[in-house]
């Protein structure tokens, strides 16, 4: 049976140790003048993005054809996708590739477990609507275990739009099973209503929550979201939950600032704190190859998958 | 209408077995040892004999969507599940919102003669909530509507559902309020909750619900009209018109089968099988609407039979169209729901799917107690199988029942449309 | 690990062949002679093992590599830069089984450009492993030349490698096993041959 990464809540402690100690070793090819392995020789991994998000999949891309894999991007623009192929279709198109991996951006939550029910290879979830992201996930919990050396009790506080957030979503998964202790804070608008049963705190108070943090993830502003009551004005969300000098300064002396990009500067976020030492928003995007090669890897490598989860077909 | 028959050893709405005389269309006699020259035996051994179901919810999709139903095949399926009469939703295309589009789907039903369609006539022009529709020339037609309702769209405007409340008075006419506040349920995907914020969809919360059936409930009692509540999905809406009836409000109220038995941690498979407006509920609605009707506060069990193509259901769940097929499943889930419950007898059920919906669809002939000179409308049904629920089986020309492999009890053996069977041994005649 | 079953039985050096028991073909004292004969070899062969780099191939290679290199600063006086090589991501034999962790790869600071790097390794059987790891040398740089040091030769090459240094030549039978215990790895030094089967 194939299995998937679709949520974060699909790994278990030591999958996701296995995953980040995985990542920890295939860091070091990024760093020698042959940035390759030959592992995923005659693999097929497909890079299907129904949304433009030339970060992720260009991470994707290189973390996968590092491994040496046969990379196939298939774009939602310039496919017959945007004239209205179904994603079932499209799936029976992978199929007929061959595709041993298929890494899925889509608009849609839950667009990859429906993906999974279709398909032989192994889906990787690269951001699904409002529901997750658990590869963002696992590479900021790479960058955060080499800046900290571990994640057990760290406090970790993500800030922003949790409601709408993927991002937000894995990682409140996935550090839980890693053992940190995660704070969502946001305007009360932008936190779920049942938001009670997550494996989380929840504060409406950035300033009270600083002095405590090991880890302040700041998340993106969406433009759509300005206009939408949400917050009365951008100006007022960014006074009350922006992350500036002055509130940087309440940190702790070890703590680190991330960010999953792209930024708003000036409104979640204040230059000077993006462009601070604490700031790993560069080492995020290195991370975030290591990390989706070590997913890869372990999905793709071996005779079967060594993570993830199955989903049963429909 | 002169074919005889003698159903024998029925156990009307339960009881102790007994014979019924079947004759011109109408039950001749009701009694132990009924014989008959030249009839025809029905041997109902062990078999319950309910009043013909009525179904006040049915989603026909002709005139417009004939690729997902038509009268006819909606019709068969409705005999299939026992029903005697159904309701034929009017968000077709064109919408039944005059008097020829009501007309056309009335004259359908009588053509293929499975089941009684009684047309509902739109209460706006289009669906679309702004001006009145041509009320009084549907309720004057062939059709003689009674039932009128926007369903899929909510008359959100309180001055028109006001004016649509008072003026169906003129004909002892009742208005079907999809309850949804639309502000409230932009983009809404499923049931707002844990469920909702886990799978990352945009919720349906429950007070878009509640707050406009509390609205129309008061707009009901101030105009002194009936109201009838479509697809009562949540505990709160529940505890509303419990309170509305308590005044001496004329309201009624319907709840799906689908609501009486799934939860909304179905979406967790993201199968969009399982998305419907409004959404499958918690497991604390679900017990919420299982005592409600049991104890009357919902009158009756409507099935909000929506029909819909494969392709519009093997999609991501976002895209998906919302609604599932119910007539050929709906007393099996009744009977799961209900009744292996405790929670109603089989007379309990005949009242839930027959004489309430015929009362407040102002039927005249359906929903008839099953006694000597009413119209032979008889659904007799054997409740010990349990098997699985085949999606290939179905009468219906759509497969998206969200039973689809679920263990449900019960089968309806035969189906008489005053006096003629239109199921017989379980097989469509 | 059934060779680990029961570590402390003396019998066990003296079984007859047909018991299902592994018997040590090797002890602790007999390792550490084969490792000083080695790196007597290294140095001879070297001419004083000046570009020596030597890098264990994980798991217990790394160990030998690490004993070697003590073994060869105790004759010349002076470290000898040691490393450890995983060769996972780099065998053939992968898709065979489900990916598995990886180990460490850790190249002394100097590198192993120009240097006559020495690939340490416990047993030297189909020969896979070292071609491996002649792969992944490959991707990490351009030693001047490549050499073999491995504790036990069982034979049974299914690819064109020999050894240069050999603790010791043992001629086995394909049912059997070669299990290499060090302490660091494991309770003991030892060489264990025993039946092929039971897990």
């Amino acid at each position: 049976m194939k299995r998937h990464l679709i949520s974060a809540a699909d790994l278990s402690k030591d999958d996701a140790l296995l995953v980040l100690d995985t990542a920890e070793e295939l860091a070091q090819v990024s760093d020698r003048s042959i940035k390759k392995l030959p592992t995923l020789r005659g693999r097929t991994v497909v890079n299907l993005f129904y949304e433009d998000s030339t970060r992720t999949r260009i991470s994707f891309e290189a973390a996968a054809k590092r491994l040496s894999a046969d990379v196939i991007n298939f774009s939602a623009k310039g496919s017959s996708v945007s004239k209205g192929e179904s994603l079932k279709d499209t799936a029976l198109t992978l199929e007929a590739m061959g595709a041993d991996g298929v890494v899925i951006r889509h608009p849609a939550s839950g667009a990859p477990h429906r993906l999974a029910g279709w398909v032989q290879g192994s889906v990787i979830n690269a951001g699904d609507g409002t529901h997750e992201h658990p590869t963002q996930a696992l590479l900021d919990a790479f960058t955060m275990r080499r800046r900290l050396g571990g994640l057990e009790g760290r406090k970790v506080t993500i800030v922003g739009d949790v409601l709408h957030s993927r991002v937000a979503r894995s990682n409140v998964l996935l550090l839980d099973t890693l053992g940190a202790d995660v704070t969502v804070v946001a305007p009360p608008t932008l936190v779920p209503v049942a938001v009670d049963t997550w494996p989380c705190r929840v504060s409406y108070d950035l300033d009270a929550v600083l002095p405590k943090s090991d880890v302040v993830m700041m998340l993106r502003v969406q433009h759509e979201r300005m206009n939408a009551s949400y917050f009365p004005t951008v100006r007022e969300y960014s006074r009350r939950y922006g992350l500036d000098g002055d509130r940087m300064a309440q940190l702790p002396e070890h703590a680190i600032v991330m960010h999953p990009g792209p930024m708003n500067r000036g409104v979640e976020i204040a230059a000077e704190v993006a462009d601070s030492v604490r700031s790993t928003i560069v080492e995020q995007v290195a991370n975030g190859v290591s990390a989706r090669m070590a997913v890869l890897y372990l999905l793709l490598g071996g005779s079967e998958p060594a993570i993830g989860k199955e989903v049963s077909g429909k | 209408m002169s074919t005889t028959y003698i159903i024998k050893g029925a156990r009307i709405l339960g009881g102790e077995p007994a014979d019924i005389a079947i004759r011109d269309g109408g039950i001749a006699e009701v009694g132990t040892g009924l014989a008959a020259a030249g009839a025809q035996v029905v041997e109902a051994d062990g078999l319950v004999a309910l009043p013909g179901l009525v179904d006040l919810h049915t989603h026909l999709r002709e005139p417009g969507r004939e690729d997902a139903e038509t009268v006819e095949s909606g019709t068969r399926a409705a005999a299939m599940g026992g029903y005697t009469a159904v309701h034929a939703m009017a968000n077709t295309d064109p919408v039944a919102d005059t008097a020829g589009v009501v007309e056309q789907v009335w004259r359908l039903g009588r053509e293929a003669g499975y089941c009684d369609v009684h047309p509902v006539g739109a209460v706006t022009r289009g669906i679309a909530g702004e001006r009145l529709a041509e009320l009084g020339a549907m309720a004057d037609s062939a059709a003689r509507v009674r039932v009128f309702s926007d369903d899929g769209h909510c008359v959100s405007d309180a001055v028109i559902m006001r004016r649509a409340l008072e003026y169906v008075k003129a004909f002892d006419g009742v208005v079907a309020q999809h309850a949804q506040e639309p502000r409230l349920t932009e983009g809404a995907q499923m049931n707002e909750g844990e469920m909702s914020a886990a799978l990352g969809m945009r919720g349906w919360p429950a007070v878009a619900e509640e707050a406009i059936i509390a609205r129309d409930v008061l707009l009901a009692e101030h105009v002194g009209s009936r109201l009838h509540v479509c697809h009562v999905s949540t505990a709160g809406s529940v505890e509303i018109i419990r309170w509305a009836k308590s005044k001496g409000c004329q309201v009624t109220a319907e709840v799906t089968p689908h609501h009486l038995l799934l939860d909304d941690t179905r979406a967790g498979s993201y199968d969009p099988i399982f998305k419907v407006n409004p959404p499958l509920r918690t497991a604390d609605d679900v017990t919420a609407l299982r005592h409600a009707l049991a104890d009357g506060t919902i009158d009756c069990v409507a099935t909000d039979h929506a029909p819909h193509p494969v392709e519009a259901k093997e999609t991501e769940w976002a895209v998906a169209a919302m609604g599932m097929i119910g007539l050929e499943t709906a007393l099996a889930v009744v009977q799961e729901a209900m009744i292996e419950t405790d929670l109603l007898d089989w007379a309990g059920v005949a009242d839930r799917m027959s004489f309430a919906p015929a009362r407040i669809g102002r039927l005249s002939g359906q929903g008839r107690p099953l006694e000597a000179g009413s119209p032979a409308n008889i659904t007799l049904y054997d409740p010990s199988p349990r098997r699985a629920v085949d999606p290939a089986a179905m009468t219906s020309k759509s497969r998206n029942t969200p039973f689809a492999g679920l263990e449900l009890p019960g089968r309806v053996i035969a189906t008489f449309l005053r006096g003629t069977p239109t199921v017989l041994e379980g097989k469509l005649q | 690990m059934n060779a680990a079953q029961r570590p402390d039985d003396p019998a066990e050096a003296r079984v007859a062949d047909g018991d299902p028991r592994p018997k040590a073909v090797l002890e602790g004292p007999d390792i550490r002679r084969a490792l000083t004969r080695i790196a007597h070899e290294i140095l001879e062969r070297t001419k004083g093992g000046h570009d020596v780099v030597l890098l264990g191939i994980q798991t217990r290679g790394v160990t030998l590599a690490e004993r070697l290199a003590e073994a060869l600063r105790e004759v010349e006086g002076r470290p000898v830069p040691w490393g450890s090589l995983d060769v996972t991501m780099y065998r053939d034999d992968l898709r065979m089984k489900p990916a598995r962790a990886l180990g460490r790869t850790e190249l002394p600071a100097a590198g192993i450009d120009d240097r006559v790097v020495v690939l340490v390794d416990d047993v030297l059987f189909s020969g896979r492993t070292v071609r491996a790891a002649l792969d992944a040398l490959n991707d990490l740089g351009r030693p001047r030349a490549v050499q073999l040091a491995v504790l036990v030769d069982r034979g049974h090459r299914e690819l064109p490698i020999r050894a240069d240094y050999v603790g010791k030549n043992l001629p086995t039978s394909m049912r059997e096993t070669v299990k290499v215990l060090l302490a660091e790895n494991d309770d003991r030094d030892a060489v264990l041959l025993g039946p092929k089967g039971d897990k």
